[in-house]
């Protein structure tokens, strides 16, 4: 198996705690995982991307050809587009629908949703919303993999248990939120797909 | 032992803990700055007592780390590659000294300038003082290159240069991890003059390592990290240094290469193999993650042998980093791109907090700059040069670490006055001191903004040396009390500080100001940390 998996969004957002649960759940499953992350300079409020690939085989490149990923998570609308040359044909985007606005010649939102739904394989997702009502504003990363799961070649009992993990040092109530948010994710791309 | 998952960086700090290590000398900067961190949370470095506080900028590390070679036990320096420039006369130096305990300094290049000012490439230090590089392709190899590297420096009495670029420093993957070392005992230097260079020992020792560099090309004839694999189609020979390789190997399906490859992970070039690829190949392509120095040494100035492909003839771009595209370009094949980024799409740069003391700084400067016109401030780097940026456009230089103060002189001395140098409270402990002195011994008709936000912001909120302290260090190099002030830079003081401003730009002399307000960021961090220390 092997997914090649591209993560967006802006800097702050914390698109890395999504790869970290992912990154978990690739580990209890003996696969190998290469994930190559964005420190520095663009994570004052710019544009951030990680490119994380798991294999059942060794992975030779941390960075996933252009053309060659199976899936981008977006937590952020416009971030998601960023990243569609690296896509392949039958890959699917999966992104949040709140933008955020952090410069002066932010596009139209209209605009940005006409691109995401002219690519065939989406996933537009409040994921704000539903983590609000999932019990914390705080777990729309964990919505947002949650609607991605599907498209990951990972159980999702072990995404659980990545969650678990990252989580379990901060309480069992954080860890149930995240549980929730994850599911709710998974439930809304099993609608909409 | 367990497998770890860890970023290059931490995989190199890993292995130096294991490896023997006494001491880590570093200054903060992108992409190296995680070593360091990762020895801080270390609880193995706590137990060893491993030395690990951040040095005030790369030559004290190196310097340090010398001393501590000296003293017979093994260190390890970090810093990014513009690091090197700083530390440069003791690491160039450090070559002819040789060592006692191990010393691996670690250069951490930024090919297509992620967070820099330039893609210097580090093994052009290496090659001139003749000393050995390890340059890993993948975090193992980082690992395995920091547990052996001290060995190796003391074997061949040099330091040894690991050098990696950005994409391996920040990209995790598993590590398997070795029996730890003990570390050194103290132990002086045999020849008690080893370390003393004056010119006629500097001329034997210098001689000595000439004499070594024999031994240097053996070692990577031998080396594990260098590995010659044949393939049946010898039109075309590939050498792949570093990260290069799997970027190379990406593109082959199952692993199956249908050209020889020269995998170059260890240096000074090990002569027998690159020659043998030559002998066996009708031309060769060079991948380097950097600049084109085996491409170079390869070619020759007169380019008389077999056809060398690599970024000097354009079959991979001349600047920028690696990746598996390019090299799938220069092997000849085909790429399928996915769509091209719809015109939607805007650049989203980085910019400054919200809330962030320094716009309150440039907002009140912009003000005053109204009234003598712009292109007058010289800044520095940090956090404060993306007033670089849209809204702020404050700022006309940033060029090294230090050169706002230096950059302001010379051009009052050209008769730009008032000329204004912006400068954040590590960079200038890191090397605007010095800068200042000059300024003062010749009262030059600048102003110096030290804008203190109490933490080296721009790298993730490192402790900042002189925290606390920027006031009288400045009064202790000698700025005159009358025109040293300290500010707060809030919204609610525009009006006062751009009273002040105005005062001391209108002055003839050196002002010197420092907005004080801590970085948000570290302040929000801190209060969580706070908090979360109550909780338990
Ligand atoms: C010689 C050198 N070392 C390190 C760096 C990396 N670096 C860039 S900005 C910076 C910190 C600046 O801190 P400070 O001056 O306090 O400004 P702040 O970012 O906190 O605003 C560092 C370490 C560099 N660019 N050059
Ligand atoms: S990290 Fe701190 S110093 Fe840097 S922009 Fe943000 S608030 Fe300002």
């Amino acid at each position: 198996m092997k997914s090649d998996i591209i993560l967006g969004g802006v800097g702050g957002q914390g698109i890395l705690s999504i790869a970290a649960a992912i990154g978990l759940a690739a580990l209890k499953n003996n696969l190998h995982l290469k994930q190559s992350e964005v420190h520095g300079m663009s994570q004052r409020g710019g544009d951030v991307q990680s490119h994380l690939r798991i294999s059942s085989k060794p992975i030779a490149s941390d960075l996933i050809p252009k053309g060659k990923a199976d899936l981008i998570i977006s937590v952020e609308p416009m971030e998601g587009l960023r990243y569609l040359p690296f896509l392949s044909n039958d890959g699917w985007l999966v992104t949040n629908i709140t933008p955020f606005n952090n410069i002066t010649d932010y596009p139209n939102i209209d605009d940005i949703m006409k691109q995401i739904k002219a690519f065939p394989n989406h996933i537009a997702i409040d994921a704000d919303t539903i983590a609000k009502a999932a019990g914390s504003s705080r777990s729309s990363n964990i919505v947002m993999l949650g609607a991605a799961s599907p498209f990951i070649d990972i159980p999702y009992e072990k995404l659980e248990e990545g969650i678990r993990q990252l989580f379990g040092k901060k309480g069992e109530e954080l860890v149930n939120t995240n549980l929730k948010a994850l599911k709710a994710g998974r439930e809304f791309t099993e609608k909409n797909r | 032992m367990e497998k770890l998952l860890l970023l290059g960086d931490e995989a190199i700090a890993q292995g130096a803990i294991d490896g023997g290590m006494s001491g880590i000398y570093a200054y903060p900067g992108t992409p190296s700055t995680e070593i360091m961190e990762f020895v801080h949370g270390s609880k193995i470095a706590e137990e060893l007592n491993i030395h690990r506080l951040w040095s005030t900028n790369e030559k004290t590390a190196m310097e340090s780390a010398l001393g501590m070679s000296y003293a017979g036990k093994r260190s390890m320096v970090c810093f990014k590659h513009v690091g090197l420039n700083v530390a440069a006369d003791a690491f160039v130096n450090a070559s002819i000294t040789g060592v006692n305990g191990g010393v691996i300094v670690v250069s951490a290049d930024d090919p297509s300038m992620h967070s820099s000012q330039n893609e210097q490439d580090s093994r052009f230090y290496a090659k001139f003082t003749l000393i050995p590089i390890l340059e890993p392709s993948n975090q193992q190899e980082a690992y395995d290159m920091a547990y052996y590297g001290f060995e190796l420096s003391e074997m061949l009495n040099v330091p040894v240069m690991l050098r990696i670029t950005t994409r391996l420093a920040h990209s995790r993957a598993g590590v398997q991890r070795k029996d730890m070392k003990k570390q050194n005992q103290l132990r002086l230097p045999s020849d008690p003059r080893q370390f003393v260079l004056l010119p006629a020992i500097a001329r034997k020792n210098y001689k000595k390592l000439l004499g070594m560099q024999p031994a240097m090309e053996v070692e990577s004839e031998k080396s594990p990290f260098n590995q010659y694999i044949d393939g049946a189609n010898k039109k075309l020979g590939i050498i792949a240094a570093g990260l290069a390789f799997n970027y190379l190997m990406e593109n082959y399906d199952n692993g199956k290469n249908p050209n020889p490859i020269l995998k170059l992970s260890q240096y000074p070039l090990p002569e027998k193999q690159v020659a043998k690829l030559y002998n066996e190949c009708d031309s060769i392509l060079v991948l380097e993650d950097g600049a084109p120095l085996i491409e170079e040494m390869l070619k020759g100035f007169l380019n008389l042998g077999k056809p060398i492909h690599g970024r000097l003839d354009g079959a991979v771009p001349r600047d920028g980093e690696l990746n598996p595209n390019i090299v799938a370009k220069a092997l000849g094949m085909e790429i399928h791109e996915g769509q091209d980024v719809p015109d939607v799409v805007k650049n989203r740069p980085p910019s400054l907090c919200q809330g962030c003391g320094h716009s309150d700084v440039f907002l009140a400067l912009n003000e005053v700059l109204l009234e003598y016109g712009a292109g007058r401030v010289f800044s520095d780097i940090g956090c404060y040069t993306l007033a670089a940026l849209p809204p702020y456009n404050s700022i006309n230089s940033c060029v090294d670490m230090g050169a706002s103060i230096t950059m302001a002189i010379g051009a009052a001395d050209a008769g730009l006055v008032p000329a204004v140098s912006v400068i954040g409270d590590s960079t200038f402990t890191h090397s605007g001191m010095t800068g200042l002195l000059d300024a003062v011994n010749k009262n030059s008709p600048i102003t110096v903004i030290i804008s203190d936000n109490s933490t080296t912001g721009m790298t993730g909120g490192q402790t900042s040396a002189a925290h606390g302290r920027i006031y009288d260090i400045c009064k202790g190099i000698g700025v005159d009390p009358e025109h040293l002030k300290i500010l707060t830079p809030l919204k609610k003081n525009h009006e006062e500080n751009v009273k002040i401003l105005r005062e001391e730009l209108s002055y003839n002399g050196l002002s010197v100001l420092i907005p004080t307000r801590e970085c948000i960021q570290t302040f929000a961090r801190r209060k969580r940390s706070e908090k979360g220390e109550s909780n338990e």
